[in-house]
């Protein structure tokens, strides 16, 4: 059965300060072209019967997401991302 | 007849027993209130404490706020029961949107534990009727996640609307937006913050008695209170 992504990020407006810590370290690994590093959560769910977009919206924007500060996506997972 | 203030424990609370305490020391009943039963018990003020509710799993205070208890608690916030939310419990009440904005991760990733100076900027709340206006007080601040953010408008309102209960004052431990360390609803009867003021009651644990004013404005603003 496919699975629904859901991608939650923190809106463009609110500093991500992990985002920045791992943006700062990256020149340790010899990295120097990197400008922006931002941290967000994929979150993947398995409907016991058939994947339903609208009912993942209503959980992303009740639980999954605080729309006072995040943005999420909702989609079907392609195929190669599902389980064989 | 004494007043009865409930603490909810989640699983995860860590300060339920210091609100308790500082409770009973402000000369109120304390009630132990659990997540999972949705009876309030008849009390007449409930205080979510500190700590980590549900793990703090995917955002502070997201599962807390669907815990039958907190049904309850949101419905008779709604209907003027004063609600003081404190650290965790003030993340609860942004997420059950009882209050405005959100909690984040401070700006520079440390978890702050320190003894922290406020401002008491609004006193005609439930639970800070007792200060001045203006009063600087010395109360524990202890967290990962209290930057407050929200956007401009809402951030102008609760300004212009006098909202804003307390701001840092002598430094910002976390790089909240305008320094604030807690905020009110409308109505003043829900009071989130995101310092411990439950630890500054008694002199031999905590760096003042500063914290025990939100606890005499309770029962103030009960006694007061149409019954």
């Amino acid at each position: 059965m496919p699975r629904v992504v859901v991608d939650v990020m923190l809106k463009p407006e609110i500093l991500d300060p992990q985002g920045q810590a791992v943006a700062n370290a990256l020149p340790r690994l010899g990295v120097t072209d990197v400008s922006s590093v931002r941290i967000g959560r994929r979150i993947e769910i398995e409907f016991s019967g058939q994947p339903d977009l609208d009912r993942a919206r209503e959980i992303a924007d009740k639980l999954l997401a605080n729309p006072v500060i995040e943005d999420y996506s909702v989609r079907l997972a392609d195929a190669e991302e599902s389980p064989a | 007849m004494t007043a009865r203030i409930g603490v909810v424990t989640f699983p995860g609370s860590l300060d339920d027993r210091d609100a308790a305490r500082a409770v009973r020391i402000a000369g109120a009943e304390a009630v132990s209130l659990w997540h999972d039963d949705p009876s309030l018990h008849g009390v007449d003020a409930v205080v979510l404490p500190g700590g980590f509710s549900y793990g703090d799993y995917l955002r502070c205070g997201a599962i807390a706020r669907f815990a039958p208890v907190m049904e309850t608690i949101a419905a008779g916030a709604r209907d003027g029961l004063p609600v003081l939310g404190i650290c965790n419990g003030f993340q609860i009440l942004c997420e059950a949107h009882l209050l405005p904005g959100a909690l984040t991760r401070n700006a520079h990733l440390h978890f702050r534990n320190r003894d922290q100076w406020l401002r008491i900027e609004s006193v005609g709340t439930a639970w800070t009727n007792t200060y001045q206006p203006g009063q600087e007080i010395l109360i524990p601040v202890k967290n990962g996640e209290g930057r407050y953010v929200a956007d401009q408008r809402t951030l102008d309102e609760l300004e212009a609307t006098g909202r804003i209960v307390a701001r840092y004052v002598h430094g910002n431990p976390n790089g909240s937006q305008r320094d604030i360390a807690g905020i009110t609803n409308e109505a003043g009867n829900v009071v989130g913050l995101m310092p411990h003021p439950e630890h500054a009651v008694e002199a031999l644990t905590g760096p003042s008695l500063d914290g025990l004013g939100f606890f005499t404005s309770i029962l103030k603003h009960l006694v007061g209170a149409p019954v």
